[in-house]
């Protein structure tokens, strides 16, 4: 097991289906009168969020309280000049506090890698730019485990702007690890050069998406690709890639409906549709808890990179 | 790590069945019957010993007593001290253990670290009248002020022996065996 | 950081040197005997010299001083980077005894007084300093320098290096007025609204590490723009550290149509594919930036048919505390100067890609043709300007060898095969301690 978790990209099958085992067991602990185990008493984690993330921090947080860890926050968002300044003089002050883990997230791709080079502390990557969100894809992966039993063989088609999004690329990497299917679909501006080499089929229509896949991981579209001119308006990607009840019912599927949030409702996705039968968005949010419990334990014992 | 070599056979198939007979007539005699009993194996052997003596307990007082199964992992003193990670495994409670007497199960009292685990986890479950403890062996050198309420049999040993239970449930025969040490290489 | 000596010898013999000149072809076996920097024999054996000092080149090779055309020396501005004078120590370091710096200073070497300055410095060096001069003032793209009152001062050709001429009309202008004075313009090929933001070269590996990619297409629009407009203005053109295949092939075009438009490459483009960036060292970002083996292969065999004329190192120092941050935050450039010998001869030579004498060719004569400078003679009554090295030697690559201010480098721990024994030039001598 490697001590870090910077991604998924190159982690074996044996570490994920431990982590999600892991996270199974730590989700029934989540369901006791006293949701809360010692394991980690004593044990110092920071989370080094330099990207406002309420959602991911808060779940790490919680996921950090039921383990008993002591837990320390440190937010800052400065200008892109500024930013390497800052990581880097914060180092130096978890260096010296002598954390035992530290969750980062960062709008650099790599940031997490950086930091692995400057501290002996175990670093899990809370998303680094564009590159990764190694927690989020475990949690995603979880409750698909959960909803259809296996994940071999199943079809994910992950929906919208997939250049930017490190959900994407975890979910790619760690569901072609478990033997899933994985397809991308969004506009043409929005799918990565050569994303093809990822193995994975690529869909420019939404219909086609659909009548693919088993299930489907919207992700949220952000406004300000349209001012860069990735996409002329939302109004138009609604229209085109927005997933509703009317095109399900038009392939007559059953569908899986995921979203790592927040949801932009009545434009990646309709209003209801995220409250629907086929929505498992509150699943995710509750698995999230047990998988990033699953990642902390199995990394706070890591001394060594083990075999 | 070397695989333990066996010393000595200490008590043989027939013996452990006897010895659960006993335990299972202790619980039953000391708790005036099985009303307001449960039984939970702690991982591993504790697990399918604690439902043989709910079996037995069924056979002698006509009555289903309660078995769950816990995981006393997230609750171990030594997390982070070790240099592999613990496996969690799972835990089931499937009964509300408050206002119960709880008889803890498992295969071998040794520094009660265990014990005191299972102890704490049972508290975040809520509240028994009356935890209890049965073991198969108490092989001494307790490192904490633990001791158990039913026992199979005391074995003094030194610390390069262990002593390891057998059951036809996972090992496929039943017995107790004087074991040398597994080092850690 | 290494602190250099230079030592100034009345009398230099150079005894059973292998000289070889890329002018002349194959190497001949020769001893020099030089008085005050000046040659004054050249014979096949020179014995019984009084009170002169003696190096031994056997098993060496001799050749006319060695010329980067394409060097960042960070004064003024960065001086805790480099200056002219660590600058010129790294050159010599690498055996080059003449360093074109690039005017992207701080300010920008758009005046004659930052021109003269930059020479004057390199006085008390082996190095001749050439400077190439902003083409539009502070590298703006809105106006065109003083070109003849630099050229006067002593600058050598005109870019707006570490950016392309901003517009199209100003590069026309630029090359217009540039080729009333026969200098090149030399091109940084980056068209920057592909670009913004970028931090890698855009492929499957940016793909891959969730950078933002700075596209090829970029460059090779910026090239063939300055293609087409050195067309209409004849106006000569130099195309900076070339990256891509498809410029490479623009180049080789537009040389088949007979147009005066030459080319550089940098040896971390012809040795270090995009793939290594995945470990998001900052020692790996550049621009432009590594790309893809297709594109190094390409430079490779446009380095071997001659389409690249020149290998220079864009050697860009930065501080330790620009560079030691997360890949997205650092600034681009890595240093060069000492570490060429070594990726020429591992990378190009012992693989048998280019002859000994092209790859000199590249670093001598092609430069100096390009910048119209004299071309170092062996001869009696010419100033002696030799750089002496062992293309065997096998070293290590340490920061704490270096000559240079700075230490960022991707080479760092590799070993390389070829090494600078001495460099001599402008009555200097300069020798290495660690062959």
């Amino acid at each position: 097991m490697q001590k870090h978790l910077l991604g998924l990209e190159g982690v074996p099958r044996e570490e994920i289906e431990l982590i999600l085992k892991t996270a199974f067991s730590f989700k029934e602990i989540l369901s006791r009168p006293i949701p809360k185990v010692p394991t980690l008493r004593g044990k110092t984690i920071v989370n080094l969020f330099f990207e406002p993330s309420t959602r991911t921090r808060i779940s790490f947080e919680l996921a950090e309280k039921r383990l008993s860890a002591d837990t320390v926050n440190f937010s800052a968002s400065g200008s892109s000049v500024q930013k390497g300044e800052t990581l880097r003089d914060t180092i130096r002050n978890i260096e010296a506090m002598k954390m035992d883990m530290v969750v980062i997230r960062h709008s650099a791709a790599g940031a997490p890698h950086f930091l692995t080079r400057c501290i002996d502390a175990a670093v899990i990557n809370a998303g680094d730019g564009r590159h990764e969100h190694p927690t989020q894809a475990l949690l995603d992966m979880m409750t698909l485990q959960e909803r259809v039993g296996k994940l071999e063989g199943l079809k994910v088609a992950i929906v919208g702007d997939i250049l930017h999004s490190r959900v994407a690329r975890s979910n790619i990497y760690g569901l072609q690890t478990m033997g899933a299917e994985v397809a991308i679909c969004g506009p043409k501006t929005l799918i990565p050069v050569e994303a093809d080499q990822w193995g994975v089929e690529i869909f420019y229509n939404i219909d086609d998406a659909i009548r693919w896949a088993d299930a489907l991981n919207v992700l949220r579209i952000q406004l300000e690709r349209q001012r860069t001119g990735l996409f002329p308006s939302l109004r138009e990607y609604a229209a085109h890639f927005g997933v509703t009840r009317a095109r399900l019912e038009a392939a007559q599927k059953d569908l899986i409906i995921m979203h790592p949030g927040p949801i932009n409702r009545g434009i990646e996705i309709e209003n209801d549709l995220a409250d629907s039968e086929f929505s498992v968005i509150l699943n995710q949010v509750t698995n999230g808890v047990a998988v990033r419990m699953a990642v902390l334990y199995l990394k706070s014992g890591v001394t060594e990179t083990l075999e | 790590m070397n695989d333990p070599q066996i010393i000595a056979e200490v008590i043989d198939g027939r013996g452990l069945e006897r010895t659960l007979a006993r335990l299972a007539h202790e619980i039953i005699e000391r708790n005036r019957g099985a009303e307001n009993l449960v039984l939970i194996g702690l991982h591993t052997r504790g697990v399918p010993i604690a439902q043989r003596l709910a079996d037995l307990i069924r056979q002698i007082e006509g009555m289903d007593v309660p078995t769950g199964v816990l995981d006393v992992t997230p609750y171990r003193d030594d997390v982070g001290r070790r240099h592999e990670v613990l496996k969690l495994k799972t835990t089931h409670l499937p009964f509300d253990i408050d206002g119960k007497v709880v008889v803890l199960v498992d295969d071998v009292l040794y520094t009660g670290r265990t014990a005191r685990a299972a102890l704490d986890a049972l508290m975040d479950y809520g509240r028994p009248a009356r935890i209890e403890l049965a073991v198969i062996v108490d092989r001494g050198h307790r490192e904490l002020p633990i001791k158990a309420n039913y026992i199979g049999k005391v074995l003094p040993t030194s610390l390069g022996e262990e002593v390891a239970v057998r059951l036809k449930e996972i090992d496929g025969e039943d017995g107790v065996f004087l074991v040398t040490a597994k080092r850690e290489g | 950081m290494q602190t250099i000596k230079y030592q100034k010898p009345e009398r230099l013999l150079i005894k059973n040197a292998n000289y070889l000149d890329p002018a002349e072809g194959g190497p001949r076996q020769v001893d020099v005997l030089i008085e005050n920097g000046t040659i004054v024999r050249v014979e096949h054996a020179i014995d019984g010299v009084d009170g002169a000092e003696t190096i031994d080149g056997t098993g060496k090779l001799l050749t006319p001083g060695w010329l980067d055309m394409h060097v960042h020396f960070r004064e003024p501005g960065r001086e805790d980077e480099e200056t002219v004078k660590s600058g010129c120590a790294a050159a010599t370091a690498g055996g080059f005894t003449g360093a074109c710096p690039m005017p992207n200073t701080e300010p920008a070497a758009d005046t004659r007084g930052i021109i003269e300055y930059m020479i004057a410095e390199a006085k008390g060096t082996p190095v001749d300093v050439y400077p190439i001069a902003a083409a539009t003032k502070g590298r703006k793209g809105r106006e065109l320098s003083e070109m003849a009152d630099l050229i006067e001062g002593g600058a050598v050709a005109f870019s707006d290096d570490g950016v392309a001429i901003a517009t199209a009309e100003m590069a026309r202008r630029a090359m217009e007025y540039a080729s009333m004075f026969d200098v090149p313009i030399i091109e940084h090929c980056e068209e920057p609204s592909m670009t913004e933001g970028g931090a890698m070269n855009e492929s499957a590996v940016s793909t891959r590490l969730g950078l933002p990619g700075m596209p090829g297409v970029a460059e090779d629009i910026i090239v063939a723009r300055d293609i087409l407009l050195t067309e209409i203005t004849g106006a000569r053109l130099h195309i900076a550290h070339i990256s891509t295949a498809r410029s490479v092939e623009l180049v080789r075009q537009a040389k088949q149509r007979g147009l005066p438009v030459t080319c550089e490459v940098t040896p971390h483009h012809f040795t270090l594919t995009d793939e290594a960036v995945a470990s998001y060292d900052a020692n790996l970002k550049m621009n432009p930036p590594l790309r893809t083996q297709n594109d190094v292969d390409a430079i490779i065999e446009g380095l071997a048919d001659g389409t690249i004329d020149v290998i220079a190192t864009d050697h860009a120092p930065h501080s330790p505390e620009e560079k030691d941050v997360e890949f997205q935050a650092a600034p681009f450039g890595i240093i060069g100067l000492e570490t060429a010998l070594g990726l020429i001869m591992t990378q190009l030579v012992e693989p048998g890609h280019l002859r000994l004498e092209e790859a000199l060719h590249k670093i001598t004569l092609a430069p100096r043709n390009i910048l119209r400078l004299p071309h170092p003679k062996l001869a009696v009554g010419q100033v002696a300007n030799l750089t002496l090295f062992d293309p065997k030697h096998e070293w290590t690559v340490e920061a704490s060898r270096f000559y240079s201010k700075s230490r960022n480098t991707p080479f760092l721990g590799w070993t390389l095969r070829g090494r600078v024994h001495a460099v001599i030039n402008k009555g200097f001598l300069w020798v290495s301690p660690d062959v």
